[in-house]
């Protein structure tokens, strides 16, 4: 097979579109897969203790999840299909690896979520609690299995191991070490922490958007209580995680932690200081405008006070990724994690003192924070993604000789239909989002008169998200 | 090893191509049939009767893609990259649908009516790129090197758009035989009403396309017109007329369920002519799939859960589907 023949200017066009779609997309699936796992506490909670605000929980949340989840599932399509429309060269080199795994993901997950979605949503008084609360486990379940192959198979691309290469083509060997590869458990590990991380924040941030609004009802502190004894929780094993990933990375993929730490030189013996902050040049080999702390970067990477590191200058300029973007997204990852952690501590202190509710400066960080968890997830993956270049199969299969070869002029109309489009659809998806966000959970919750009303059939208006004040007397006429 | 790798995943990818013709050519035949539907209710009514359930039938498209990068991965990077500009607005009309959804019902007045135009138009403008995806593979595509080696714009010829209409109506069949079903009243009525030219024009597409295909490709014709394959075809072009007729006689106004299966049948019919015209060939004219088939350990992998996995998929699809079984009725509030 010959290399892509594909210039430079589409591929960067190519390269960006894939960029563009997916970071787009990874914001949904990351609430999706922390949402379904909440709502499935609060459906158990309610099943268990029948509080109503429970039930006033999971009816709000399940509106928020379901246009969520619509807008995960449309640009999630766009994924699966962009491997073959712009990656052609690397699908027909490494589909025998990364199609089967796309496959069990398809098989295993998304049919089970959207199979299980439409008596979760709509279901509610058509099937008993006990079926309805299966239903909302089978859809939690299937996120995360979701994420288990998909993560599986952008780890091998990462860590590949488990192959051969024959005619021209990857040929899996052994397909254990295919999907654990090197790297998969700790990626795994750090991605589903991150989704939950990312949905407590936001649940967090909502709920305190509420109470400084003095809409504090049970319900509301309910929200705002579990989502930070989540945070306090998962933020320092996060970290611990993302150490541990660090290390492997450093043993899998030197150059790319060489590049989020702007480290150029490695010198035996000497010990490796810490970057805080600079700004890495790529022409000029230098972290400029460094602030550095000694002994820290070998502290941190090592775990010893001398251990020392590979610098970028050991490997060829061509086989370097970009050090001035993956240094900084990575502080922006972690700058936000420490600010997570500061966020669920000052909430324990506060819960220990019996103030969790009433001061109004953890609110207003509570609020400030809600995006964060998802800035956090792009930015990881940012680094994670960038630092990978130049390639698409770490040392297998550069990025450029598995593009597809189409004109600038076709991927240039692709592109911009998708950014239009993107930002004008999803947009308005996050506006509706926020609207019902903002409306909060309803006190009375659904009728309970309609649970044995075989008549009383949630036809009209089905979706889950209907806005309630927009029904009109026209609909609510056969009542 | 006696077992044909390729040949089981053709058939199993055949038959994930043919579930998603079937369930989202419904759901999208809903989409197209909007403007002829301008009350608000009754496209309440509509949506609503796919509103639990698209999502589980746009998951076979998904599956057919992935099945194609797992099993033929060289058909999947060369006919996607061939079709790139329609594969890309055929997602970006799956896109405007699949949110519409749910925007639609969140939206104030004015925005509202957006979001039901943006879900007919992501309706209309996916189907029309799934016929011209259509048409282009049935006229084949350029290789040179295991790469697409045609031009940017290949597929937008007659043929294609032709099919590419044609689809619309297939689908707009299904849309309205599934709404017969679920529906009443008035709303059922103009269900019944507009099936009869949807079923007359779907008839006459499946006639031109039949004409139209062998005098294009002479390999083809020869498929269908040589002895004995001419015999043992023959069924295919009988049960047609016979599908056809049976499905005009159906649209009495006590119809339940027989139109949409009837459809079904009808369009079934013309899928195993389009099998049976490019068989074995997975990129049409000359790359059978056993040339494009990807290696035997990673295809044996992927079957194994396959298998195992799509009897369960199929029985809990049909448990939801059974769950939302029934006329979908207005005024009965879910909040």
């Amino acid at each position: 097979m010959e290399p892509s023949a594909a210039s430079t200017t589409a591929l960067d066009l190519a390269r960006f579109q894939f960029a563009f779609t997916i970071a787009f997309h990874i914001i949904f699936p990351a609430l999706t897969i922390g949402l379904a796992s909440y709502l499935v506490t609060l459906e158990g909670l309610w099943l268990w203790k029948k509080i109503p605000k429970y039930r006033e929980l999971y009816h709000f949340w399940a509106k928020i999840f379901a246009i969520n989840f619509a807008m995960g599932v449309v640009s999630g399509i766009v994924m699966a299909y962009q491997f073959g429309t712009n990656w052609s060269f690397f699908s027909t080199f490494a589909g025998g690896v990364t199609g089967p795994l796309l496959a069990y993901e398809v098989l295993t997950a998304f049919f089970l979520e959207a199979g299980f979605l439409g008596v979760m949503l709509f279901g509610w008084n058509r099937v008993g609690p006990g079926l309805h609360f299966f239903a909302t486990i089978m859809v939690a379940l299937g996120t995360l299995i979701s994420t288990f192959w998909i993560l599986a198979s952008n780890s091998w691309m990462q860590t590949p191991t488990g192959f051969t290469i024959a005619d021209g083509r990857v040929v899996p060997t052994d397909w254990f070490q295919v999907v654990f590869n090197p790297s998969f458990p700790y990626r795994l590990l750090h991605m589903v922490v991150a989704a939950y991380l990312s949905t407590a924040l936001f649940v967090g941030g909502a709920a305190a958007w509420h109470m400084l609004r003095g809409r504090s009802t049970p319900a509301i502190r309910t929200m705002f209580s579990m989502a930070m004894g989540l945070i306090v929780v998962l933020a320092p094993i996060q970290m611990i995680i993302g150490d541990l990933h660090g290390l492997n990375t450093l043993k899998y993929q030197p150059a790319k932690i060489a590049a989020i730490e702007g480290h150029w030189d490695s010198v035996p013996g000497q010990s490796v200081s810490l970057n805080l902050f600079g700004w890495p040049d790529m022409a000029a080999e230098k972290t400029l405008y460094a602030v550095a702390v000694p002994y820290l970067g070998s502290l941190i990477l090592t775990h010893e006070l001398y251990g020392q590191v590979p610098g970028l200058k050991q490997f060829p300029p061509d086989d370097r990724p970009n050090s001035t973007i993956v240094f900084w997204s990575f502080r922006i990852m972690v700058g936000l994690a420490i600010l997570m952690l500061v966020l669920s501590l000052w909430a324990l202190w506060l819960r220990w003192k019996g103030e969790l509710f009433s001061s109004k400066n953890l609110l207003r960080f509570a609020v400030l924070m809600g995006p964060a968890g998802l800035i956090a997830v792009l930015a990881g993956w940012i680094t994670t993604e960038v630092g990978r270049q130049p390639w698409v199969v770490y040392n297998v299969m550069r990025t450029a000789h598995g593009v597809s070869n189409h004109s600038v002029a076709a991927l240039t109309t692709s592109l911009a239909m998708f950014v239009i489009l993107y930002i004008i659809v999803f947009g308005a998806g996050v506006i509706y989002m926020l609207k019902i966000v903002a409306r909060g959970p309803d006190e009375e919750g659904p009728p309970e008169d309609a649970i044995d009303n075989p008549l009383h059939r949630p036809s009209r208006p089905i979706s889950a998200a209907e806005n309630d004040a927009a029904v009109e007397p026209a609909e609510t006429a056969g009542k | 090893m006696g077992v044909d790798l390729p040949l089981i995943w053709a058939l199993i990818i055949g038959f994930g191509l043919m579930m998603y013709v079937i369930m989202d050519g419904f759901d999208l035949g809903v989409g197209i049939l909007f403007p002829f539907v301008p009350a608000r209710e009754d496209r309440d009514l509509m949506v609503n009767s796919v509103a639990p359930i698209w999502d589980g039938n746009e998951t076979w498209l998904v599956l057919g893609g992935a099945g194609l990068l797992a099993a033929f991965p060289l058909a999947y990077s060369v006919v996607l990259s061939a079709l790139y500009l329609p594969i890309i607005v055929m997602l970006i009309g799956l896109i405007l649908r699949g949110v519409a959804f749910e925007f639609r019902l969140n939206a104030e007045r004015a925005p509202r009516y957006l979001w039901d135009t943006m879900f007919a138009a992501g309706s209309y403008i996916a189907t029309f790129c799934q016929g011209l995806v259509l048409g282009t593979f049935i006229q084949g595509f350029k290789v040179s090197n295991n790469a697409y080696a045609g031009g940017a714009l290949d597929w937008l010829n007659p043929f294609s758009i032709f099919t590419g209409i044609a689809l619309l109506f297939a689908y707009a069949l299904l849309g309205a035989t599934w709404l017969i079903i679920k529906t009443e009243g008035p709303l059922q009525e103009r269900m019944i009403a507009l099936a009869r030219p949807i079923i007359l024009t779907v008839f006459a597409a499946i006639i031109i396309v039949s004409i139209w295909t062998p005098i294009q490709h002479p390999e083809i014709a020869a498929r269908w017109f040589s002895f004995p394959n001419i015999v043992v075809f023959s069924p295919v072009p009988v049960l047609v007329i016979l599908a056809t007729l049976a499905l005009l006689w159906s649209l009495r106004p006590d119809a339940h369920a027989l139109p949409f299966v009837l459809a079904l049948v009808l369009v079934f019919l013309g899928y195993s002519g389009l099998v049976i015209s490019l068989w074995p060939n997975i990129i049409p004219p000359s790359i059978s799939i056993w040339d494009a088939a990807a290696p035997p350990q990673s295809m044996g992998f992927a079957l194994v859960g396959t298998l195992f996995i799509i009897p369960f998929i199929l029985v809990y699809t049909a448990w939801a589907y059974s769950v939302f079984r029934g006329k979908v009725r207005p005024g009965e509030g879910y909040h």
